[in-house]
């Protein structure tokens, strides 16, 4: 049963003609809204994870639950099919069970508010943001435990509730979940901060219905929806091919010692719509690095990365969606079946970008970009002062965004909207930690004609005894490089005991232990080059070598660019040696993985310093409901195919 | 006698406004600029409007200028070589930035970061640490950074910038660095961090600092020679440079702290409008300053511009009081395209610029932009009903620009001209919201106040659009802007980063640093001739729920603090929040930064008013012509601003020509001279 909307006013909105001015009128009314959005949530959020890196998403939908503005594409679908209540006036619906919103969010620490927007006692619009909460509670400070094994153990799980009815705050449900969180005021302000988000929203729909009318705002609102899919249509037809075409990329482990795991999609055109089909990616893990990916949010990414790379000036919203068609077979790393675990989800998500970029860029290299910084790892730090004071610290690691066709990929950036760091000062204000190092790593960009950007090293000095958690991933397989670039370096952590011992943590683990005075140095990973680093302008290495972003070493190495006494360049030498180095390094692919996977592994002790993963063990379940879903399907098709025979009997 | 100068350099005249010290009497002059040295055009507006009030230029004492030199600077990428030293390990803090990439899911695709303004090439590591606390974690390794200077010093270093981490909280190595550089580099100048802006957050701490370095030489070498060629004709004047955030300062403290004097031009404007809408009898305004190539709007409130903590000019963000003004790129030059996919209708960011300029200005240019459009309708007319200033207008250039849109759309010229305003005025008027309803007043209850040389042609239909009535349009954008320069007052102000819940902390510990800082600001009014007599002290504190990024300012006295304790600040906070952000939470607060600010009484200026006519305003009128307005063409009648007399009355649709600007009623609306010269414009 899907969601019961209460209306109570009977009247239908009515189509009517927009003028094409009007049209844009609203569509930038529309924009300045949701900026406005991320305005007041930015400013009265309390958890640094929100509040300063961004990690929070707003959208406005229209009366069909269809995203006009946003970023992740619209989860309403989703909600409103798995919810089997009323949407009424007064209502603000509060999800954080990914199994219960067909993974509207994709982990609990996510918490989505939903605000259906009434006008006149019709519906008129939904807006939504959903945010990251530093804290559900669960086994792990944080609620990210990278050895759950079911969602049970990962916090608390919130299916679609009303924690306002009538306008009214539902203040005994709120308590009761905070009252499971470690962090609660945190969690109180970012929600609180999230309803004065998704309320400034409603005001300005309602503004803008009574300005042009509530027909005209509803009509310039398809109108928007269908002026984007004319766009995509377009899109398609010129840049995909009807030719099947796959491409597939790794997540290196599950933070239980197996790996890589394979992410696959194979991609094609059937007249104007394109399909996307992951048969082939592995079945779900036991851990929790899975990743519950709604088709809706994937076809925004989809439908935004094309629009990115091919043509920014195209508004995005949900309009393009009966465009394509996604397939993700259930029991996979990105259909994961209740209750498997789902808390370690970022890598997955970030990795699924590698893949679109590397399933697109294939048949379209002049628009191709290498595989960047396709993740947002994370370092928790919690303990007790010495005033017996507890502290929990929840930070986003930065790294290199790939070298592109437009240009060098920024060295220790965000590539998710909206991020932004910590400032240093501030974390060292209220943190019991020093940040003695906040540099990018020389030569950690892949080498290309653009230079992918550089991976970051945050080391950090710990002043109390605590524990850590660490989540992060490519320290086995590359960020690759495309059309003759080099890939970026991957990533390392490594841990100095105060005696001056040294060991490397695994890339993704929980409570491990630190002493005052020990000091962890969290290297994140490089972006892939872009193009022939030999073709690469001499001046422009010379530059970075003057900047220390690439040494004199690398420039000769991964650029044949030598340089002279003075440290000017060396001009003969450098032809000489590009000459020399291009000959031996003979033709280029499209993509430069670093190695094959069986290669990697059996390097990896050496290399990383860690044992390679084992070969990941699946859920034997996952066979089995496998097996059950097709007899279903079959069994589905029988009684409809009977029911239709029923109808016209 | 004596007498205050103020003066406006624009792109194409220098307006100077001169007001006597006793009377508050003012004459005005305008004059062509000239680019190349403006200070030319300047001496030549003194001995212009000396003639005129028929008096010696050395009566004058005091210059106050507005100037766009040091956001010049920035935009033109010409400042300084500068060096930078970091703490060890935070050599690449302006490279990493925030880490921000701008432009949503999947903008990293087409961003391209500019490079920051102290070169990694330039930039050094002092071994040192200083810990949160103002502890010293590590002494500073001196041996090493005098030989790591001495190698900057090769490299051809202009200007030096030290920001060491936390150096907010203890100065100490800033200090000592300041010292051997003043050995090793004697005659580079070195700016600190801790002296520019003590305050927390060394990414936005340093790039304050260092876009202070970057700016110092031309900011200095500008305001140096406008203070020789002066006082080669007036012997005892002072030069004062308005500030980012209105207030005067000193010609040495302009050059010590340029940074203040990035949002200087704009400045200018709002106090000129806060100053003529108080004439007017209008106390709350919002701004309305229309160019060229972008457009300025700013809010007044009770005869107040909103501040802000922050400036920036482009992409360069700098932790400096400014007059809270948002910039959207759309101005007169902006370009008007329809994209191929989505057939939209899209004005903006690009500009045609000055250079070709739009395609009616006959220099070139064949994009279709605004200017174009508003020729296209009749807004601004072409041929030889124009007044002042060489430029050609071209309608048929205009026509055949604006064509293109048009043939996209599939419209008639005119239709797409009219779309084309439409659009460029929404998106102004997205700006007006920024400062207006985002931040919780209702445009409603203020009046809009229209100048810049496209302003006075698009202010009614703003009007229209954010229901600010009256609209009102000032006599002339350049000779407001020199109002504005004129009349405000000279102002200091000290801050420090003081983190404290407020229960670590309390009433008579804050008071004694405010007195400290209060002391600072009030020497450097004395330094300026100020008696303390006739100085104003104010007190600030920037307050925010204990966990909370974003910062609220809160005003108060000394008094208050003592009498109330902090709760004065505390129930300011609670009410600021709550207009803004609809809710007030139980949290414990904290104090972040602690400010004093001493400020000068303004000059006493007269208004200079108008000679009073009746209501009939033929005695100006020009001829008519066609304004295309509401879909259809219609008869508008054409007026010589320069012979409206107060108490005129204009019914709309007309077209108001000056020199410098050009205003437009709308059909079913009216603008009555005022008394001051001002035309206000409100439905009929």
């Amino acid at each position: 049963m899907p969601a019961k909307i209460v209306e109570t006013s009977p009247k239908a909105f009515e189509r009517v003609a927009v003028d094409p001015v009007t049209l844009d009128i609203i569509e930038n009314a529309m924009l300045n809204a949701r900026h406005e959005m991320d305005a007041v949530l930015f400013r009265t959020a309390m958890s640094p994870g929100i509040r300063e890196q961004g990690d929070a998403f707003p959208m406005i939908a229209n009366v069909d639950g269809k995203m006009v503005v946003g970023q992740f594409g619209s989860f309403i679908y989703g909600f409103k099919e798995a919810y089997e209540g009323t949407i009424e006036e007064g209502d603000i619906f509060l999800i954080t069970d990914p199994y219960s919103c067909n993974g509207a969010v994709s982990h609990i620490n996510d918490w989505l508010l939903l605000r259906p927007i009434f006008k006149d006692g019709r519906l008129a619009a939904y807006a939504a943001m959903f945010g990251h909460m530093t804290d559900v509670g669960g086994k792990v400070p944080g609620s990210l435990p990278t050895d759950a094994r079911q969602i049970y153990e990962e916090g608390i799980r919130v299916p679609p509730t009303k924690i306002y009815r009538k306008d009214v705050l539902q203040e005994d449900i709120l308590n009761l979940i905070l009252h499971n969180c470690r962090l609660p005021h945190w969690n109180r302000s970012d929600f609180n901060a999230i309803i004065a988000s998704i309320r400034t929203a409603e005001k300005r729909v309602i503004e803008m219905a009574n300005r042009f009318g509530d027909d005209v705002y509803y009509s310039a609102l398809e109108e928007l929806l269908d002026r984007n899919r004319r766009a995509m249509a377009q899109l398609i037809k010129t840049t995909v091919s009807t030719r099947k075409q796959s491409f597939e990329d790794y997540l290196c482990d599950d933070g239980m010692g197996m790996g890589p795991y394979k992410m696959r999609c194979t991609m094609w055109r059937e007249g104007s719509k394109i399909v996307f089909d992951f048969e082939g990616t592995d079945p779900q893990s036991i851990g929790s690095v899975n990743f519950f990916l709604n088709e809706e949010m994937f076809k925004m990414f989809a439908g935004v990365w094309m629009i990115m790379v091919f043509d920014p000036k195209i508004m995005f919203n949900d309009g393009f969606y009966d465009l394509m068609e996604v397939r993700i077979p259930r029991g996979t790393l990105l259909k994961p079946v209740e209750p498997a675990a789902l808390s370690c989800r970022t890598h997955a998500l970030g990795r699924l970008f590698d893949v679109l970029s590397g399933l697109f860029g294939q048949s379209n290299p002049d628009f191709l970009n290498a595989a960047g910084f396709s993740d947002s790892p994370h370092l928790m730090y919690s303990g007790y002062d010495k005033n017996g004071e507890w502290f929990q610290l929840f930070q986003i690691g930065f790294g290199g965004v790939p070298g592109r066709p437009v240009g060098d990929g920024p060295d220790g950036h965000s590539m998710w909207p909206n991020f932004t760091n910590v400032p240093n000062e501030f974390v060292e204000a209220y943190f019991p930690l020093r940040i003695e190092t906040y540099e990018t790593l020389p030569d950690s960009g892949g080498a290309g004609k653009h230079r992918g950007g550089n991976a970051l090293r945050v080391g950090y000095r710990f002043l109390e005894d605590g524990e850590i958690s660490i989540h992060d991933d490519r320290w086995l397989t590359y960020p690759w490089g495309v059309n003759g670039g080099a890939p970026g370096q991957r990533s390392r952590k490594e841990l100095v005991r105060k005696n001056g011992s040294r060991e490397i943590l695994p890339s993704k683990c929980d409570r491990i232990q630190v002493k005052e005075g020990d000091l962890l140095n969290f290297d994140t990973w490089g972006g892939g080059g872009w193009g022939d680093p030999y073709a690469r302008d001499p001046a422009a290495v010379v530059f970075d070598v003057d900047a220390g972003l690439v040494t004199a070493e690398g420039a000769k190495a991964h650029y044949g660019v030598v340089l002279g006494k003075n440290g000017g360049l060396d001009e003969k030498a450098t032809k000489a040696l590009r000459a020399r180095l291009a000959k031996k390094r003979g033709k280029t692919g499209i993509f430069n993985f670093g190695d094959k996977i069986p290669e990697l592994k059996k390097r990896c002790q050496k290399e990383t310093g860690l044992p390679a993963p084992k070969q990941p063990e699946f859920p034997r379940f996952i066979q089995a409901i496998q097996a059950n879903a097709a007899r279903t399907a079959a069994a589905g098709k029988r009684q409809k195919a009977g029911s239709k025979k029923g109808k016209a009997a | 006698m004596s007498y205050r100068l103020g003066v406006d350099v624009g792109g194409t005249f220098t307006d100077l406004i001169l007001v006597n010290g006793q009377t508050g009497d003012v004459h005005s002059a305008k004059v062509p600029s000239t680019p190349s040295d403006p200070s030319i055009g300047v001496l030549n507006g003194i001995g212009r409007i000396c003639q005129n009030a028929g008096i010696d230029p050395n009566e004058i004492t005091h210059v106050m200028h507005g100037t766009t030199v040091a956001t010049n600077t920035i935009l033109t990428h010409t400042g300084a070589r500068v060096g930078l030293v970091t703490t060890k390990g935070y050599r690449q803090v302006l490279q990493i930035a925030r880490s921000f990439v701008p432009g949503g899911l999947g903008g990293w695709v087409i961003y391209n970061k500019p490079p920051p303004l102290a070169p990694l090439s330039l930039t050094i590591e002092a071994d040192e640490r200083i810990g949160a606390r103002g502890e010293v974690v590590t002494k500073l390794n001196r041996a090493k950074l005098t030989k790591d200077l001495k190698a900057l010093r090769k490299k051809g270093i202009e200007s030096l910038t030290v920001s060491l981490i936390n150096s907010f909280a203890n100065p100490a190595h800033e200090q000592e660095i300041a010292a051997i550089a003043a050995e090793v580099l004697p005659d580079i100048p070195v700016s600190l961090s801790s002296v520019i802006v003590p305050e927390m957050q060394e990414y936005e701490r340093t790039a304050t600092t260092v876009a202070n370095a970057y700016v110092a030489p031309k900011v200095a070498k500008y305001v140096r020679n406008l203070q020789r060629e002066l006082k080669k004709e007036m012997k005892r004047v002072q030069l004062r440079v308005l500030r980012s955030d209105g207030g005067l300062a000193s010609a040495k403290a302009a050059e010590d702290y340029p940074v203040n004097m990035l949002m200087s031009g704009p400045a200018g404007g709002v106090s000129g409008a806060m100053w003529t809408g108080k004439q007017a009898g209008y106390k709350n305004i919002l701004t309305f300053d229309m160019g060229g190539t972008s457009t300025d709007v700013a809010l007044i409130q009770d005869g107040q511009a909103q501040l802000r903590r922050e400036t920036s000019v482009h992409e360069v963000v700098v932790r400096a009081s400014s007059i809270d003004v948002r910039t959207v790129g759309a101005g007169g030059g902006s370009i008007a395209y329809v994209p191929e996919i989505t057939g939209a209708l899209r004005v903006g960011p690009q500009s045609a610029g000055a250079d070709p300029g739009p395609a009616a200005y006959d220099k070139g240019g064949d994009e279709p932009t605004v200017t174009d459009a508003n020729v296209v309708l009749g807004f601004l007319p072409s041929g030889e009903v124009r007044l002042g200033g060489d430029m050609v207008i071209r309608r048929d250039l205009a026509e055949a620009a604006v064509g293109k849109v048009a043939k996209a759309l599939k419209l008639s010229v005119k239709e797409a001209a009219a779309g084309i305003i439409d659009i460029v005025n929404e998106n102004m008027y997205g700006a007006l919201r920024l400062v207006s309803v985002e931040k919780g007043y209702d445009p409603r209850d203020f009046a809009l106040m229209g100048f810049g040389g496209a302003g006075p042609l698009h202010a009614n239909a703003l009007g229209k659009l954010s229901q600010a009535w009256p609209v009102i349009i000032p006599g002339s954008p350049g000779v407001l802007c020199a109002v504005g320069d004129a009349t405000t007052s000279v102002r200091d102000e000290f801050a420090r980063t003081f983190i404290r819940g407020f229960s670590e902390t309390n009433a008579r510990e804050v008071a004694k640093i405010l007195n400290q800082l209060i002391n600072s600001a009030a020497r450097s009014l004395d330094r300026d001739g100020i008696a303390r007599n006739e100085q104003k002290h104010t007190f600030q504190a920037d307050v925010r729920y204990r966990g909370q990024g974003f910062l609220l300012t809160v005003d108060f006295s000394l008094d208050e603090l003592e009498k109330q304790g902090l709760d004065v600040i505390g129930r300011q906070f609670d009410e600021v929040h709550t207009q803004l952000f609809t809710f007030a939470l139980q949290e414990e607060k904290e104090i972040v930064n602690l400010r004093a600010v001493a400020q000068g009484k303004p000059a006493a200026v007269r208004a200079t008013s108008l000679d009073k006519g009746g209501s009939d305003p033929s005695a100006a009128l020009l001829g008519e012509h066609l304004m295309f307005v509401d879909g259809k063409d219609r008869k508008a009648r054409l007026y010589d601003r320069s012979r409206l007399l107060a108490g005129n009355v204009v019914r709309g649709p007309a077209v108001i020509l000056q020199m410098d600007t050009t205003t437009v009623i709308l059909p079913d609306h009216v603008g009555r001279v005022d008394e001051f010269g001002n035309i206000v414009i409100t439905p009929e």
